[in-house]
């Protein structure tokens, strides 16, 4: 459960964001999770909601967009999608050391007034 | 509440927005009553009313003697902005971690995570691995455990100096912890840091702690699957050690499979296996150590050792 923490880490960084760009409110947090991340986004809302009010985030919506894993393919000069998080190519089965996509856990816009 | 616009935010904001600006949508004069709540009349424009987009829990309790030019933008308007931030949720830990990273470089130091589920054996794999270090290598442990400092006690039999990080709550080490611990540890001749961080194997794997490797250890007791059913954690893998190999017949482990499943999850992770009871794969990892601190040592020329 280290969601609350990672949240609180978003929370704070949106508010200084906010805070710079010299609004009062805050009405929406886009967050971009990777599949590889470790972090649950379900248990990012949890910790949203516990977090945010007295804020001036407070009533603002979370969306979370989610980041598949991919990978790049040596043998096949490509990059894939990798649904399960595996590093196998679907195509020509080889096992790929080069993580491209997937690890991201980023603030990645605000909605502000 | 807020006591003075009852614009629902309190009063003191805790990082220091104020909550009395907002931005040409109501901002009050001193000469206004704050004395009770009404309905907005017709011609009365309010910045706060486009409530389809969302709502606000607050009301407006003032009076409006003052001419409606103050209360732009007009009803229905949108004022939301979007601005760009793309930045890492946990910038500033890995700020911190990257702080750490120059530290160790300047000193010398090969840093190592060690990671894993409780009870994998981390404690006595790196005990027993400093015990036979041998004079190539000044070694100091970092531990971090939610409670007590048993482990420290355990690993300080190795001859190391050691320092426990009491976590308390929290599931997993943070840059930070381990550069306030970096304060209570004589680093004066060390070459080798072992960070053991909190037995855990989700939540350790989103911390960056600025070191070199990242080791996670895999018991053959745990299942041979563990590698699937924990990808985030054993995907940032350098190494993986499996330990307790000498139970390897008791708990039917599949080396194979095994294998099979850490390469599919981290195919470029340095595997050893290994017995922290018989020394099993002890010396292959000792030897590999040294080859990582020499090729530091040649490529780094902040190296002062």
């Amino acid at each position: 459960m280290h969601e609350l923490s990672i949240m609180q880490s978003a929370l704070s960084l949106a508010l200084d964001q906010a805070l710079e760009a010299g609004a009062s409110r805050v009405h929406m947090i886009r967050l971009r999770i990777g599949a590889l991340s470790g972090v649950v986004p379900d248990a990012l809302e949890f910790a949203f909601e516990a977090l945010a009010p007295g804020t001036p985030a407070e009533g603002a919506e979370l969306a979370i967009e989610h980041v598949p894993a991919r990978f790049w393919c040596a043998t096949c000069a490509r990059e894939f999608q990798s649904d399960d998080m595996f590093a196998e190519c679907p195509d020509c089965h080889s096992l790929s050391g080069e993580l491209r996509a997937g690890r991201e856990m980023e603030l990645a816009s605000l909605e502000i007034d | 509440m807020c006591k003075d616009c009852g614009c629902g935010l309190p009063g003191e904001n805790p990082v220091g927005v104020s909550a009395h600006h907002h931005i040409g949508a109501h901002e009050h004069g001193d000469e206004h009553a704050h004395e009770h709540e009404h309905e907005h009349g017709p011609g009365h424009h309010h910045g706060h009313d486009h409530s389809q987009l969302h709502t606000h829990p607050h009301s407006h309790a003032h009076s409006h003697e003052e001419p409606d030019q103050e209360h732009a933008p007009a009803a229905g308007e949108e004022t939301h902005r979007t601005i760009e931030v793309r930045r890492a949720i946990l910038d500033k830990n890995d700020r911190l971690a990257e702080r750490n990273r120059g530290f160790f470089r300047a000193r010398g130091l090969l840093v190592l995570n060690f990671l894993s589920s409780p009870g994998s054996g981390k404690t006595t794999f790196i005990r027993e691995s400093v015990r036979g270090l041998g004079p190539d290598f000044k070694t100091g442990v970092i531990v971090g455990d939610l409670a007590t400092d048993n482990d420290a006690q355990r690993l300080r039999e190795s001859g190391a100096p050691v320092v426990q990080i009491t976590t308390g709550t929290v599931c997993h080490l943070e840059a930070e912890m381990v550069s306030r611990a970096l304060k209570r540890l004589d680093l004066t001749g060390l070459n080798l840091l072992i960070i053991e961080n909190v037995g855990n194997l989700v939540c350790p794997a989103s911390y960056d702690l600025g070191e070199d490797l990242r080791v996670v250890l895999l018991s053959v007791a745990e299942g041979e699957d563990k590698p699937l059913k924990y990808p985030p954690m054993f995907q940032s893998a350098n190494v993986v050690v499996i330990s307790k190999m000498d139970l390897a017949q008791a708990c039917d482990y599949n080396r194979e499979t095994a294998l099979a499943n850490i390469r599919r999850v981290a195919p470029k992770a340095r595997i050893f296996e290994t017995s922290a009871k018989t020394g099993q794969g002890l010396d292959e990892w000792r030897s590999f150590l040294l080859q990582e601190q020499q090729a530091r040592k040649a490529l780094d020329p902040l190296s002062i050792y």
